[in-house]
């Protein structure tokens, strides 16, 4: 590896003093960064550091305010993210930017097709191109299905797969992980080894840090827009890194409460719904946080979805509160103390185009309405107390709720949940993408519901937050119950054991 | 390369693909196989009633009455498949039928004329795609205001005035009417447009990247895709096809006043939709768009010969239009349940 501190290498891809500002927002204040070939570099910061801005001037998406992006120590301008990717930039964002129409293989080559004569696009040599992409990641794809349905891990397969397509000189992954299961993990960290083995620049960029320190070389902290530090990642240990994303120490990711276990608040009873899950029985009394483990696709929220109302399903029967649910009806599971925290927040958890304050009420519109008028006064009184308990940060509850930063978001969306006063709360994914000091809070959160007797049906896919929160760890596979594990007897190598089926625990590839 | 570095990671058994491609192929085809065999049908139910209905006068009549609107068609269904719509069609229709009147009553070059009502039908193409483009404005509120706009000014330039038959040259008029036996020549003219426009779309960068950007704008413009250049070309291209539509026109009717191409607009809008192309952008084709006019457009033939009254038109295209739509959603739920089984197969395969 280079040592760039005491080698006059130059920089791959550079940024000098950029600043940023939307409106009054500044995003990014005088940062620096140098990427150098053959190194991967990791970017940390919690949500709303300044990262995503960052990668899009890398992208050519934004220009600089002020400051300058290098491309081997010249200046480059990029007039828009087809210049960035013509100097050999690749970018995955993290929302997946996918065509759902089009097939994966054109998804891939999209704007960059290889052509025959008369400049028409070769279709066999992009289907081709693509399959020999497939069999490098290993991945098991048709290259000719529409991109359409696909898992969020599929589809960030594809991008992951998109971003190879070029010989990229930069590749700059955000969050690239959060959506894929352990083998599917290692795999994308080997290509993306053999590529910096190459002499690929890589700026890395995810929450779980244990992968930074597995994949990257250097790190650089950002906090609020501006830069913390730059540095190696030798030496450095995780709880430095926390320290300096947040400011302060870290004391405690998983303030776990004693809570008094009490009686059966949701009972399901062999729910089965044909070819999504088989046969899923499983009780939550209040007071208990019951984790939910699985590989993504093992049938995890589907089945969250089915008992909340929302698919139907074929057999078995949901009670909550010693009341049976009439299926298929998300609106009595509401009147009966359910409440569901869907995985996609911005998608499916939040109203991207309503304000902060519309968005806490939605979901509790009775408490604000007065003979059938909502009050807005009421509706802004109630999003204020409850955008103070759960520290939301906002500039105004008039804002439109896409305006603030993915933790933020979360927090909304628990807020509206909770708005409702739930006996069960069901939440898919609760800290996915989101910053390490908000994900403290939010189970902070949760440990409180669950103090108040409220029970908790967690879906996650990151297991040190199954293991520090679960009272109990269900785990699912294949749209079966697979296990069911103490938090006593509870551990990687037992979650992933049953999650993938292995006789042999560690690893989870198989 | 790559390949020897991460071969022990990647060398997963790879899972022969049994190809959903195929079945998915086939229903997404079926789409437009599914128009062709209604029509099909009920030319044959008619052709069983009234043994007279498909002379070669009688085909020939179909084809005609179709032409113009696969033109027009073909130029709508590229707006739409890029997320758009233009409903300015009609007017454009109009006053380029004017227009090439106007020049062919004073002596001028027939070919020059089609030349203008073309160039002149891209110019208001381009007008639309700017304001679409420049405004960030959804197009249905756009071409809406467009619509009255160009009929406005169109009624103000020609008044009262009208084209007739007499005005114009015989080999315009003959050009309008004849053909290589039960095949006019207006729709071998059209024929060659739809297929080239279907081709560009489907062989072309430029082309696929109009499915792309109405299939999601935003990744669109991530990928590099000159978004608004490419919003713009498919007006252009809309405006012109509308053009070229005025002028044959005015060739197989023979008239033109200020009322020309009135409501065009939605049967435009109605054979898109029959024809399969997706209303969000993104999907179906300029063949399938085609389809559909020549099955509206033979309703309105088909009717009259078993003797059914010409009112029940416009409730027949109304029922098909819904029928287009419910068949389209169905298709999409199925097709989406076929593709989750398959890659839970897939998936189950390589975890497993």
């Amino acid at each position: 590896m280079k040592n760039p501190d005491s080698d006059p290498v130059v920089p791959v891809l550079a940024l000098e003093g950029v600043s940023k500002s939307f409106g009054a927002v500044r995003a990014l204040r005088s940062v620096s960064l140098q990427l150098f070939a053959g190194e991967a570099h990791a970017l940390a910061g919690e949500n709303g550091a300044g990262k995503s801005t960052l990668i899009k001037v890398l992208a050519g998406v934004h220009r600089p305010d002020e400051g300058s992006v290098l491309l081997d120590g010249e200046a480059a301008d990029f007039s828009g993210p087809a210049a960035a990717r013509d100097a050999g930039v690749a970018v995955i964002y993290q929302e997946p930017t996918l065509f759902p129409d089009l097939s994966v293989a054109e998804n891939i080559f999209m704007g960059r097709q290889p052509r025959r004569s008369f400049g028409r696009v070769d279709h066999r040599a992009v289907n081709d191109a693509v399959a020999a992409l497939f069999a490098r990641l290993g991945v098991a794809m048709d290259p000719e299905r529409p991109a359409r349905g696909l898992s969020i891990a599929d589809q960030q397969l594809v991008e992951i797969a998109k971003a190879l397509s070029f010989d990229a000189r930069v590749l700059i992954m955000d969050e690239p992980t959060a959506a894929l299961t352990g083998s599917e993990v290692a795999r994308l960290f080997a290509v993306v080894r053999a590529l910096r083995e190459q002499g690929a620049a890589v700026l890395f960029i995810s929450h779980r840090l244990s992968e930074v320190f597995e994949l990257c070389q250097r790190v650089t902290t950002l906090r609020d827009g501006a830069l913390v530090a730059s540095e190696p990642l030798d030496g450095l240990t995780e709880a430095d890194l926390v320290q300096r994303m947040v400011g302060r120490t870290l004391d405690e990711l998983y303030p776990k409460q004693d809570a008094e276990v009490g009686d059966v608040a949701l009972d399901v009873s062999r729910l089965t719904r044909e070819g999504v899950f088989t046969d899923v029985s499983f009780q939550v009394r209040s007071g208990e946080i019951v984790g939910l483990a699985g590989l993504v696709g093992a049938g995890r929220s589907e089945v969250a979805r089915a008992v909340f109302g929302i698919d139907r399903f074929d057999a078995g029967h949901v009670t909550v509160g010693g009341r049976r649910l009439k299926p298929g009806s998300p609106s009595l599971a509401m009147a009966a103390g359910l409440a569901l925290v869907p995985e996609d927040r911005r998608a499916q958890g939040l109203i991207m185009q309503m304000s902060v304050e519309r968005n806490i009420g939605l979901a509790d519109l009775k408490a604000s309405t007065n003979a059938g008028l909502v009050s807005r006064r009421a509706e802004r009184d109630r999003a204020v107390d409850w955008a103070a308990k759960l520290h939301v940060k906002y500039a105004r509850l008039s804002d439109l709720v896409g305006t603030l930063s993915g933790g933020n978001q979360q927090k909304v969306v628990l807020a509206k949940w909770l708005a409702t006063g739930p006996r069960v709360l069901i939440v898919d994914e609760p800290t996915r993408g989101i910053d390490v000091g908000t994900k403290a809070e939010v189970h902070r959160l949760l440990s409180q519901l669950a103090a108040d007797g409220v029970a908790v049906l967690m879906i996650s896919s990151d297991l040190p937050e199954i293991l520090g929160m679960a009272d109990r760890v269900l785990v699912m596979r294949e749209g079966r119950i697979s296990a069911e594990i103490s938090r006593e007897d509870a551990t990687e190598q037992t979650v992933v054991a049953a999650a993938t089926g292995a006789v042999v625990g560690v690893g989870g590839t198989s | 390369m790559t390949a020897s570095t991460t071969a022990t990671a990647a060398e997963q058994p790879l899972m022969a693909v049994t190809s959903p491609r195929r079945l998915i192929d086939r229903v997404l085809r079926m789409r437009e196989l599914a128009i062709l065999v209604v029509l099909a049908v009920m030319l044959v139910a008619t052709q069983i009633d009234n043994t007279s209905f498909l002379s070669e006068q009688g085909i020939k009549d179909l084809l005609l009455n179709a032409t113009i609107l696969v033109l027009v068609a073909v130029g709508e269904a590229v707006v739409v498949i890029t997320g758009n719509v233009d409903l300015s069609v009609g007017s454009v229709l109009g006053v380029t039928a004017f227009a090439a009147g106007d020049l062919l009553r004073h002596g001028g070059n027939p070919v020059l004329a089609i030349g203008l009502a073309v160039l002149l039908g891209a110019g208001f193409g381009a007008f639309n795609g700017l304001l679409v483009g420049l405004g960030q404005v959804p197009s249905l509120v756009v071409t809406l205001g467009t619509l009255y706009i160009i009929r406005a000014l169109d009624s103000i330039w020609v008044g009262s005035r009208e084209i007739t038959a007499s005005r114009l040259p015989s080999g315009y008029k003959t050009f309008g009417h004849d053909g290589l036996s039960a095949i006019p020549y207006l729709a071998l003219l059209a024929t060659v447009v739809l297929i080239a426009v279907g081709y560009f779309l489907r062989n072309y960068r430029s082309g696929r990247e109009c499915y792309a950007l109405g299939s999601h704008a935003q990744a669109a413009s991530l990928a590099g895709i000159p978004v608004r250049r490419r919003v713009m070309a498919a007006f252009v291209l809309c405006g012109a096809l509308a053009g070229l539509a005025g002028a044959l026109y005015l060739a197989r009717f023979s008239y033109a006043d200020a009322g020309t191409g009135s409501g065009y607009e939605l049967t435009v809008v109605s054979a898109v939709v029959v024809g399969g192309v997706g209303f969000t952008g993104g999907s179906g084709s300029v063949y399938g768009a085609a389809l559909g006019a020549l099955l509206l457009t033979s309703i309105n033939s088909v009717l009259p010969a078993i003797g059914v009254s010409s009112v029940w038109v416009e409730a027949i295209d109304g029922v098909l239009l819904l029928l287009a739509i419910s068949v389209d959603r169905i298709v999409a739920l199925r097709i989406a349940g076929l593709l989750r089984s398959r890659a839970r197969q897939a998936r189950s395969v390589i975890d497993g």
